[in-house]
């Protein structure tokens, strides 16, 4: 008795490890939940949409090999000669418009949050270049203080296969934007020549930078870490080479960070006025 | 007009021309439909052949045969050379071939006309390729052209790429002009519209889209035209335009685009499903009202490409359902389908396999499509080899499996040989299992986070890319079977009957195999 | 078959009709997108002048509303141009104003256009300026400085969700284009009058 209850633990066991692996490499296959509410929001979404379109897959592709396996010709079948039925057209016309409300309120809720224009504690200009970023912070008087480009920091000869590859290949840049943790970012995002797209995949954030005009988003990230993500949009040769990297810090740590550069920008001022 | 049908007439004793101006002046349709899905196969190996060398560059991270420079070139002439060049054509072709013979029609409505719309068609393309070639380098914006990429920082060449899209678009809009004419008057007596055989119905709502769509892709790359070298402003920011005014335009186009190439394929496997299961179509009118209401739907939900531009709120949502609402009638469209094939008496011959096969990749394709319609969700897929994975499942294992199966289904009446049906389902498995090993892998590096249209990407993509490529080029080759069954059809094959498939239904069955040159001189009479 | 034929013809003409409509459609679409813009603030454009109705101008004291200048220049465009102030607290209704200046560093007249754009779209349609140096063009000699003032009012109906309005300007250089040329002519045949020193007071050379 107690060697069988055994043994079927044992079986859930196995069977649970065997989920738990399968749900770990699952995670690389799919959408990473990343690190804001919005990021996690997304995610939720994309999963509850996904497992609807599993169940209608099922039915649907199940009743299309029943009838291969069972309806053919090869087997005696003769062909049944019905047509239509209203009923059943009907049928599969409303259940649909019923699973889409459902997909749709969700869907609303986290847009109307990803659109709020509410307060935010800190400002970031991202500007969009061919083919680098700038990033410029602005502090309380809204005045620009801190500003460098950010640009792709991988050797050529790791491109072009001269030697070996890093672990941050094309996601790595010279320097980072750096934000603090737990606070409301407001990114406002334009570009200088053609359209770039700045996405951030962990904080569920995209947005177009475009020439001309200004495009607004905002992130709140919880956990500190390197965040990398690319242009979006092709803008020309080197699309592919303007990779974005967030360094996002506990608050203190950002302080100093911020305080450095303040004090860099004001040597290289000096430094230029000489 | 009437001379072209005394001219008809005329030469009604006598077979096609001799040499090469049989083809140069022809005005029959059968003629001209075979010129059409000729030149739409030899566009899509060239568009083919761009794939692959897209393919081969993203084997493996790093750059190794192209320069990002070239890339661009070559992502943005396959897109559109299979769009406008192999595609679409080929659906003309068979409309030029099917549509009279499935309405007992002697010929197209405008014989001549028709000559014309596909003679351009060598000159636009071969324009646009020889863009090439050109010391400026092709076009390199892709595929949807995006100003200011497409007009201040374009290469010069341009102006070539817009008068390509200009000819291709004209071509387009006459055989559509043809096609309506056709079909609503020369069907035989006693066919009523809602008698009409799918495929001409499908067709009917295509050619439509077409007319109310080409000419706007038409006024939008004449306002690029004008604003490279005009000094107008139209999407030139310092000028008071708008760059984002040049997506709408191009969406308000695209999108109905994307159906206009996928609704005839929608009517090419009403047929197949039917004939193979030996059944008559599940919900005839149902099936109608659902094209219409695609179409219809097509208008009003373009932006949902743009979700990513900054769109007030509410228009993010106004598209969202609108976009999720396509849905309904496409599933009716599926569900119809499954109901025509339930209790049916089913063989698999060659052009069942590609039905069968579109119905269930195209509506994968439907899931993802479904899944990006979300807006938030698509924050995260847009741009991203999610949506080249979507896009690829409903034109290649949808619109282009469809064409494949009409191929197979047809050919016995064209030729008037079958083809090897071994063969056959030889090249529908390996373009089957090509097309999943290269495009299903997509969806995981598009949800990893790979963007679209870079010649190179971190190392975490590069499991993902190697088995795209591997199917792709399995893929690619496995045409070159398809070429090898055309021609040895062509050249030998078994004599067809005139009915072909046990059992099938239509107009075109009743005609003699391979189809006279000319047909249905005197109207058939419709029960 | 004669008869088919003359319905053919009826029909090709009404589709031959309709691509030719759907043709200008396509230009249509160039208002009826700044119409658009205007009602939802799509891209977040703004009107041109304002003009205010005096009775309008009583500040709502009891809120408060950021606005904050972003200020660029295109690419090739080697002007320095800025803002005075990163950005203001104002109350809706009253008017205020905020100065900008441009500076032309270069050895040749310039032109520019600076094109304003605001955040959140929805904001832009009760954003109003009553001046701005955006309504008209710049002409500046080689090394000239101007100031330019710009004069705006929040609509009191100003949505309450909106707290803060990011208004950008970026200017671009205009002097190859046609408008452009022909604002450069008119300014230096006003220069090369003797007592035209002092066109540059507003940098509106252009209007």
């Amino acid at each position: 008795m107690m060697s069988k209850l055994s043994s079927i633990a044992r079986t859930v066991l196995a069977t649970l490890c065997v989920f738990a692996g399968a749900a770990a490499v699952a995670a690389e296959y799919n959408m990473p939940v990343g690190v804001t509410d919005v990021s996690r929001e997304i995610q939720e979404l994309h999963m509850t949409i996904f497992w609807i379109c599993v169940v209608i897959g099922v039915l649907v592709f199940g009743a299309m090999l029943v009838s291969m396996v069972l309806h053919r010709k090869s087997l005696g079948a003769t062909p049944a000669t019905f047509h239509e039925s209203t009923k059943l057209e009907l049928l599969w016309t409303v259940i649909p418009i019923v699973i889409l409300v459902v997909m749709a309120l969700p869907a609303t809720d986290v847009l109307v949050k990803i659109y709020d224009t509410g307060g935010e504690d800190m400002v970031v200009e991202v500007r969009g270049y061919q083919w680098k970023w700038q990033y410029k912070y602005l502090d309380e008087e809204l005045n620009e203080q801190v500003s460098f480009f950010s640009n792709l920091a991988t050797p050529r000869g790791q491109i072009l296969g001269q030697s070996e590859k890093g672990e941050n290949y094309l996601l790595e840049v010279d320097n980072e934007l750096v934000i603090p943790t737990d606070t409301k970012v407001r990114f406002l995002l334009t570009s200088n020549d053609v359209i770039h797209s700045w996405w951030v995949p962990d904080f569920g954030l995209k947005r177009d930078a475009i020439p001309g005009f200004i495009n607004e988003a905002w992130a709140n990230v919880k956990e500190p870490g390197v965040y990398r993500g690319q242009c979006t949009e092709l803008c020309g040769k080197d699309h592919g080479f303007m990779p974005v990297v967030v360094r996002v810090v506990p608050k203190a740590e950002f302080q100093q960070w911020y305080a450095a550069q303040l004090e860099a920008s004001a040597t290289e001022a000096l430094a230029m006025a000489n | 007009m009437s001379a072209v049908i005394e001219a008809h007439h005329d030469d009604h004793d006598h077979g096609p021309a001799k040499g090469i101006t049989r083809w140069l002046y022809t005005t029959n349709h059968k003629d001209i439909g075979s010129m059409y899905l000729w030149f739409s196969f030899i566009m899509f190996l060239v568009g083919g052949v761009m794939a692959l060398v897209i393919r081969a560059e993203l084997f493996q991270p790093g750059l190794q045969f192209v320069e990002p420079a070239l890339f661009n070139q070559m992502t943005t002439n396959h897109g559109l050379i299979m769009v406008f060049g192999a595609i679409m054509p080929a659906f003309v072709g068979l409309a030029n071939w099917m549509v009279p013979l499935m309405i007992g029609a002697p010929d197209m409505a405008l014989p001549r006309m028709n000559n014309l719309s596909f003679w351009i068609l060598p000159f636009a393309f071969g324009m646009l390729l020889s863009t090439l070639f050109m010391e400026s380098g092709g076009p390199n914006f892709g595929w949807t052209f995006y100003a200011p990429l497409s007009t201040t920082y374009a290469p010069d060449s341009v102006t070539y790429f817009i008068f390509a899209v200009h000819l291709a678009g004209a071509s387009s809009i006459m055989g559509a002009i043809n096609i309506i004419a056709t079909i609503l008057n020369m069907r035989a007596p006693g066919m009523t519209l809602m008698k009409m055989p799918m495929f001409v119905w499908t067709w009917l709502i295509t050619a439509y889209l077409l007319i109310a769509v080409m000419p706007v892709l038409a006024g939008a790359v004449t306002m690029m035209l004008f604003d490279i070298h005009f000094g107008t402003s139209f999407f030139d920011a310092s000028g008071g335009g708008d760059p984002v005014l040049f997506q709408h335009v191009f969406w308000f186009f695209g999108h109905p685009e994307v159906y206009i190439m996928i609704l005839p394929a929608f009517g090419i496997v009403s047929h197949i499903i039917s004939t193979f299961s030996r059944k008559p179509l599940f919900g005839y009118d149902s099936m109608v009202y659902a094209t219409s209401s695609i179409a219809f739907l097509s208008f009003i939900v373009w932006a949902h490409h743009m979700f990513t531009v900054g769109m007030p709120l509410a228009g993010e949502l106004f598209f969202m359902y609108a976009t999720m609402l396509i849905a309904v009638p496409t599933g009716v469209k599926v569900f119809n389908w499954v109901s025509t094939m339930w209790r049916g008496s089913m063989t698999f011959e060659t052009p069942m396999l590609f039905a069968l096969a579109f119905i269930f990749l195209f509506t994968i394709g439907g899931f993802s499509g479904l899944m990006l319609a979300i807006a938030p969700a698509d924050f995260q897929y847009h741009d991203t080899y999610f949506v080249v994975a979507h896009f690829h499942y409903v034109l290649v294992s949808g619109a282009l499996f469809s064409i494949f199966g009409a191929v197979y289904f047809w050919l016995p009446k064209w030729t008037g040989h079958m083809y090897n049906e071994g063969l056959g389902k030889l090249h529908f498995w390996l373009s089957f299992i090509g097309v999943n090993v290269a495009f299903f892998p997509m969806h995981f590096s598009g949800l990893a986070g790979m963007p679209r249209r870079i010649p190179d990407y971190a190392l975490q993509f590069a499991d993902f890319n190697a088995w795209s490529t591997v199917g792709a080029f399995v893929f690619g080759i496995s045409q070159l079977l398809f070429l090898w069954i055309l021609v040895q059809t062509i050249r030998a094959g078994q004599k067809a009957t005139t009915e072909v498939w046990e059992g099938s239904e239509g107009l075109e069955w009743t005609v003699p195999s391979p189809a006279p040159y000319h047909t249905f001189a005197e109207p058939p009479k419709v029960a | 078959m004669e008869d088919r034929t003359g319905q053919a013809k009826g029909t090709v003409l009404r589709l031959v009709l309709g691509g030719a409509a759907m043709f200008g459609f396509a230009f249509a679409l160039v208002p009826l997108y700044d119409v658009i813009c205007e009602v939802t603030g799509l891209n977040g454009k703004t009107a041109g002048r304002y003009e205010a109705a005096p009775a309008a101008l009583e500040p709502d004291r009891s809120r408060d509303v950021q606005v904050r200048f972003v200020t660029n220049t295109n690419a090739g465009m080697p002007w320095r141009f800025g803002a005075e102030q990163g950005g203001m607290t104002v109350n809706p209704g009253g008017l205020n104003v905020a100065m900008f200046y441009a500076e032309n560093p270069t050895n040749r007249p310039m032109v520019a256009q600076t094109i304003p754009s605001i955040a959140p779209g929805r904001a832009a349609s009760y954003f109003h300026k009553t001046e701005c140096f955006c309504f008209d063009q710049q002409v500046l000699m080689p090394g000239e400085k101007v100031e330019m003032p710009m004069r705006f009012i929040v609509d009191r109906d100003l949505p309450e969700g909106v707290v803060t309005i990011s208004l950008s300007y970026t200017m671009f250089d205009i002097t190859d284009q046609a408008s452009g040329r022909y604002a450069l002519e008119k300014a230096l045949a006003t220069k090369s009058a003797p007592a035209a020193k002092a066109s540059g007071d507003t940098g509106a050379a252009g209007g």
